[in-house]
């Protein structure tokens, strides 16, 4: 039988002093550095400071427009059909259009339900549905404010979108009513 | 009753309550060391969101908040505790943590209108040995929270924690008996006196304090390290193991009986770092500087009281102002301004200090103040060397991994308690051959 003696074991003479000089000596550099450079640590101050999000990065959704301001949405319902986690509520109808059949009259993302998959973009052949709002604190004080309607979800002309958020996009329709930008 | 003696009685009272009053100061003081050393050792930042009206004082509001939250929580009696025990011991805990800086020195006494005023609480005949000896009591909370809670991981770590208190002890007090054999007293008062003086050794003096680090390295070291495992302290926090123990003896512990606990830790910490101060870095002795002389020269206190004063709050405030340059951007309102207002408090300490110093080298303090100056002082230069070991304790935390418990032992009985005696046997040649 081989005997392995582990490395570095001395017996009782071990005094550990030259490793815990080491140490603090170590930590010690750390505490200099980060009290007088404290802007190199890495830590963000989050409400105060936002760090630039990665591009693609897939945020709060929106609701697209047409040029007149009305839903690029039909209510076609992929949409809710491709969510994994039912949280999308469509009410569909009749639109003034008669180019166009239907409107959502209701269109209701539950976020405590959302998953943040993205199915319900990919889905869409209308490109009417994009998450590119780059709100990554999604928070209420209570549960219904956290269902996000139609109006809250078509209301973003002055907000920030992520800058190269580029899903992919099927274009279906090249003019007509459902056109793609 | 003789005025004199009355006053005397007042000057005890005063002492005893200030001296309980003290490390309960420092204690959320050292929590604070604590969290924003072990942040800035790891790279982060620590506390800075809890705040009163903006007030954030770097983050010691936080303490606040965890003190209205342990006060806030159920107090959790088990149903099958031994409900008396499992009283006590946090009490005593805290209680007997608190006992030994009883004997510890302040500052030197103040002669004034004919009476002594004595800054310290009791100057006991058997000073050093009520420092052994309570702090040999502590184990007897950890003992009874352990045993009393009827938790088999509880009863595990304060098994661990008694067993590692007794074997530390012994090295501790025979690093005490070098340096006793040194000072030939054990009267706190005294030792503190006599390192005040400069190193002499053969009958040449040195250019050095007579402090007992000098004296007694090794003695140093061993009482240091013996001083961390007392104190339950990391690398020697076995008894709070989180990975086998849960959290050790006060496992079954909530609300204010925790935190006295948690208290409790910290004040035997400060008071290690005051009994440390004391016994080995010359208490309230200012370096080169003794009693005797600068109550001889009237200026010599005045000057180093200011010089002192000048230099730390002119670099703490520098650094609130740096720190307040860096973080304009970040905040708005009395956030933003608090950092320029703690400047602008100790650019006024140091315009105040140098104001002072001016005036009393020229024109000459009245003849009261100046031995008013000299406890201020020396209580400066004791919270001072205070203050670095707390540092300590805190830097060693975050530096050092756990010891294993047999480690710990071989440590303990194999390496520490030979070198105790191999100290003292070297200090009695070397001290038979000084006669």
């Amino acid at each position: 039988m081989k005997v392995v003696q582990r490395p570095g074991n001395k017996g009782p003479f071990k005094t550990y002093v030259v490793a815990v000089l080491k140490g603090l000596w170590l930590t010690m550099g750390h505490v200099v550095s980060n009290l007088f450079h404290p802007e190199k640590l890495p830590t963000v101050f989050f409400p105060e400071e936002k760090k630039a999000l990665p591009p693609a990065t897939r945020g709060r959704h929106r609701l697209m427009k047409r040029e007149d301001g009305s839903p690029r949405c039909t209510a076609c319902m992929l949409c809710a059909t491709a969510c994994p986690a039912e949280c999308i509520h469509i009410l569909a109808e009749e639109s003034p259009n008669p180019d166009i059949e239907k409107l959502p009259a209701k269109f209701d993302i539950d976020m405590l339900r959302c998953v943040y998959c993205g199915f319900c973009v990919d889905a869409c052949p209308l490109d009417a549905i994009r998450m590119d709002i780059p709100e990554v604190t999604v928070a209420g004080y209570t549960r219904d404010s956290l269902v996000y309607h139609k109006e809250f979800l078509m209301d973003h002309d002055n907000k920030d979108v992520v800058p190269d958020y580029n899903p992919p996009r099927p274009v279906l329709w090249t003019h007509g009513p459902h056109a793609n930008p | 009753m003789d005025p004199n003696q009355t006053c005397t009685l007042i000057n005890i009272a005063v002492m005893t309550v200030l001296m309980w009053l003290i490390p309960l100061q420092f204690v959320p003081f050292f929590i604070w060391l604590e969290r924003k050393g072990s942040a800035i050792i790891q790279d982060r930042v620590g506390p800075n969101r809890t705040g009163i009206l903006g007030f954030r004082l770097f983050g010691m509001v936080q303490n606040f908040a965890d003190v209205v939250k342990l006060v806030m929580k159920e107090n959790i009696v088990p149903a099958n505790v031994n409900r008396f025990y499992f009283m006590l011991a946090p009490f005593w805990a805290m209680t007997v943590s608190l006992l030994p800086l009883l004997v510890v020195p302040l500052a030197a006494p103040l002669e004034m209108a004919g009476h002594s005023i004595r800054f310290q609480a009791a100057d006991l005949g058997v000073g050093v040995l009520f420092i052994l000896s309570i702090t040999s009591m502590g184990v007897f909370g950890i003992i009874l929270a352990g045993w009393s809670s009827n938790n088999k991981f509880s009863l595990l770590g304060s098994l661990r924690s008694s067993a590692q208190m007794i074997s530390y002890e012994l090295s501790m007090g025979l690093s005490m008996v070098g340096l006793l054999m040194v000072y030939q007293d054990v009267r706190m008062s005294v030792i503190v006196e006599t390192q005040g003086r400069l190193l002499t050794a053969w009958g040449h003096a040195l250019p050095l304090p007579n402090w007992g680090i000098f004296l007694q390295p090794v003695g140093f070291l061993l009482f240091l390290v013996a001083a961390f495992a007392e104190t339950n302290r990391n690398p020697f926090d076995l008894a709070e193991g989180e990975s086998e123990l849960v959290a050790g003896f006060h496992l079954e512990y909530s609300s204010v009986k925790f935190s006295l606990f948690f208290m409790a830790e910290y004040a035997n910490m400060v008071v290690a770092a005051f009994v440390i101060a004391t016994l080995f870095l010359g208490g309230y002795q200012v370096p080169f500087a003794s009693t005797q002389e600068l109550q001889a020269d009237p200026k010599l206190a005045l000057v180093l009281l200011c010089c002192t004063l000048v230099l730390l709050k002119g670099l703490a405030g520098v650094f609130f102002y740096k720190r307040g340059v860096q973080q304009k951007h970040l905040y708005t309102g009395v956030k933003q301004a608090e950092p320029f207002l703690f400047a602008g408090l100790c650019f006024a300490v140091v315009v105040a200090a140098l104001g002072l110093m001016g005036y009393g080298l020229t024109a000459g303090l009245p003849a009261g103040v100046n031995g008013v100056l000299i406890p201020v002082l020396q209580l400066l230069c004791l919270l001072l060397k205070v203050l670095f070991f707390c540092w300590l304790f805190v830097w060693v935390r975050w530096t050092l991994p756990r010891f294993r418990y047999d480690q710990l032992m071989k440590m303990g009985w194999k390496l520490m308690l030979p070198l105790a005696l191999l100290n003292l046997l070297v200090t009695g040649v070397l001290l038979l051959t000084q006669k």
